[in-house]
């Protein structure tokens, strides 16, 4: 379930109250969320779209530690998020966000195994525990026999692929992608949908996804609006629940 | 965890065109700071090995060098008869040794050096006993005859084996050839000190140092306390280890002060142009560390990890360095010895704790270049950079 207007019980996985946040770029203002408001549970799968500049990637950053807001709160699985250091911040991101770019954001010198062992780096597994997880999560997306690709090597459907290995892989609280498809051809785009949707589904990831592609978004739960600041319900809201 | 090591490596062989500057920047600094040292060491090496614990030497109190000192026959009687003298069947084991300088025409080029020349009495191969005679045989007391170190018939013009040899207003004949171990003596050439004397009309029975050979290492307390308390002498006795050491001091403590000083200059250089290259690489890899950062390396992870990217990129430079001028090991070279202005031949001495510490140095160069850029690296927002802004 999802809700915006801020009343949620407190049963919710992400909880988001007041947000605001604001940009200064010289003696200009951009107040780029205005006391947004949201709620989501475990296992749900929410879009978000909006016009380029409307502060998806913004809301993102800040659901997934990344950047502080300007006042408000943030609350994760019970943890207040928006009160930590930048330090506990880090270490947070660690164990809690699974995170997909538009971009993939590979590392280039490193095989396509190296980077979805990245996070795993950060647990306490040992390189046997390492490698298992690492094949697991790369039959998951596919790319079995890719494993020691480099980026380069690999089509832009795989790299995201891969990316997606690595966003699940330490088994995070939840995954945030920005605009997973958006340097995507249809087909590639559908399958990276059809893998995020099965996290989803067979996994029972929750997913909170910021997306321009209405082809994309529809594979969602529950689609939201970020329209001046705040967020509203899209005619598809509530479907599926 | 860390950030994997296969990261750095990777980058840099893959950026290796950007790290090439700061490789030989740090190459040239290693290599000219372990050759300057080695220039020392080797010089210091042959100047230490021409003295023998056993061994000391007198001079007359307040004469820095032999060469500046003089001690009469007389007083060479008081010192060969004092405690802790070895002797044998033929007496005490002791040299009186006067010194002269002497310019001949170098083989190799055709300027002139001057060689010490040194009388010495006919008993210095018991006093000496890592002197030892090659070719021909020793001289007869007595006689204007001449025997040369093994660096010396090798670097003058005219020095054979049974020829003649003009200098000092004498004729000398040579009669045979002497290996010294690799010391100083090496370089020098020897006669009977009381022929030297009297071709140069030098006074005659004035020496300028006694060298006698201890009963012990140990003895040389006792020796020392007979002839300080000798009212009829005034000397100073040394062993003669210790005497060449600080012989050897002036020189390679300016090889050593110029090595430190160039170094340097040229590490100064070696720095820049590493903090150039690590600026770039952290610039270049803004997004991927504003990537490593969102899945949760701390900035102590990112820091560390350009900061050994920098160690790693000094260290092949360091290798590089020292790999230049390992072959320069034994390469024997010559110089003038400070103390007494004559031509001296030694050896680069280029020793495994040299070339740590030419790594080391190479280290030092790295990290002092690498922690800025390492820095900066986790200065910047991750949002911010994310967005490739
Ligand atoms: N670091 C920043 N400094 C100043 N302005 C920023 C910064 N980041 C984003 N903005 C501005 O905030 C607004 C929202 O940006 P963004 O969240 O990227 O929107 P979207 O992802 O919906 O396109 C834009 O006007 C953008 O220029
Ligand atoms: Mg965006």
């Amino acid at each position: 379930m999802v809700r915006i207007d801020g009343k949620g019980n407190g049963t919710a996985l992400v909880r988001v109250r007041n947000l605001d946040k604001k940009y200064v770029r010289g003696t200009e203002e951009i107040h780029v969320l205005q006391g947004l408001n949201l709620d989501v549970d475990a296992g749900d799968f929410v879009a978000f779209m909006g016009p380029s500049g409307s502060g998806k990637t913004t809301l993102l950053n800040l659901l997934g530690g990344l950047d502080l807001p300007t006042s408000g709160s943030i609350t994760v699985a019970g943890d207040e998020i928006t009160k930590l250091s930048a330090g506990s911040l880090t270490s947070w991101r660690a164990r809690h966000v699974g995170f997909i770019f538009q971009l993939y954001n590979l590392i280039p010198v490193l095989t396509a195994f190296q980077n979805v062992e990245l996070p795993l780096l950060l647990t306490k597994l040992s390189k046997a525990e390492r490698r298992k997880h690492v094949e697991t999560a790369l039959a998951v997306v596919g790319l079995t026999d890719r494993m020691g690709h480099f980026p380069r090597q690999l089509s832009g459907g795989q790299e995201q692929r891969v990316a997606i290995a690595r966003a699940f892989v330490a088994d995070p609280t939840f995954l945030l992608c920005d605009e997973p498809t958006g340097d995507l051809d249809r087909k590639n785009a559908d399958e990276i949908m059809e893998i995020i949707d099965r996290l989803v589904r067979e996994h029972g990831k929750t997913v909170l996804m910021v997306s321009h592609d209405p082809r994309a978004a529809e594979r969602a739960r529950f689609v939201l609006h970020l329209d001046k600041g705040v967020l509203m319900e899209a005619a598809k809201a509530g479907a599926g629940t | 965890m860390a950030i994997p090591v296969v990261y750095n490596v990777r980058s840099v062989v893959q950026r290796w065109s950007s790290a090439i500057v700061a490789v030989l920047g740090v190459a040239g600094t290693v290599g000219v700071f372990v050759a300057m040292l080695a220039l020392a060491q080797g010089f210091q090496a042959t100047l230490i090995a021409s003295g023998s614990p056993g061994n000391a030497i007198v001079r007359r109190a307040g004469a820095d060098s032999e060469m500046v000192s003089a001690i009469a026959l007389e007083e060479m009687r008081t010192i060969e008869d004092a405690a802790g003298v070895a002797r044998d069947a033929r007496g005490p084991l002791a040299s009186g040794e006067v010194v002269v300088i002497a310019a001949f025409p170098l083989a190799r080029t055709d300027t002139e050096a001057n060689v010490q020349v040194r009388g010495v009495s006919p008993r210095v191969l018991d006093v000496r006993s890592n002197v030892r005679i090659t070719a021909g045989r020793f001289f007869q007391p007595g006689l204007a005859e001449l025997i040369l170190g093994s660096n010396a018939i090798k670097s003058y013009e005219g020095f054979v084996l049974g020829g003649t040899v003009r200098f000092g207003g004498g004729t000398w004949k040579v009669v045979g050839v002497f290996d010294a171990g690799g010391s100083a003596f090496d370089s020098e050439v020897w006669c009977d000190a009381n022929v030297l004397n009297e071709i140069y009309k030098r006074p005659t029975n004035i020496f300028q140092s006694v060298t006698v050979r201890l009963e012990s290492p140990s003895a040389l307390a006792r020796f020392k306390d007979a002839l300080t308390s000798d009212p009829r002498l005034s000397v100073q006795v040394d062993r003669e280890t210790d005497y060449y050491r600080a012989q050897s001091r002036t020189l390679t403590d300016l090889i050593r002060v110029l090595g430190f000083l160039i170094a340097l200059v040229m590490g100064v250089g070696a720095v820049f142009a590493a903090l150039n290259t690590m600026y770039s690489a952290v610039a270049e890899r803004s997004r991927e560390i504003a990537t490593m950062r969102a899945l949760g390396f701390g900035s102590g992870a990112v820091v560390s990890s350009f900061i050994v990217e920098s160690l790693f990129i000094a260290l092949i430079g360091g290798v590089l360095g020292c790999l230049a001028v390992l072959p320069m090991n034994g390469f024997t070279t010559g110089t003038i010895n400070w103390q007494t202005f004559s031509h001296l031949a030694f050896a680069f001495r280029i020793t495994p704790g040299l070339l740590l510490r030419g790594l080391g140095f190479a280290l030092l160069m790295g990290l002092v270049g690498g922690v800025p850029p390492a820095v900066r690296a986790v200065r910047r927002p991750v949002a911010v950079a994310l967005r490739g802004l």
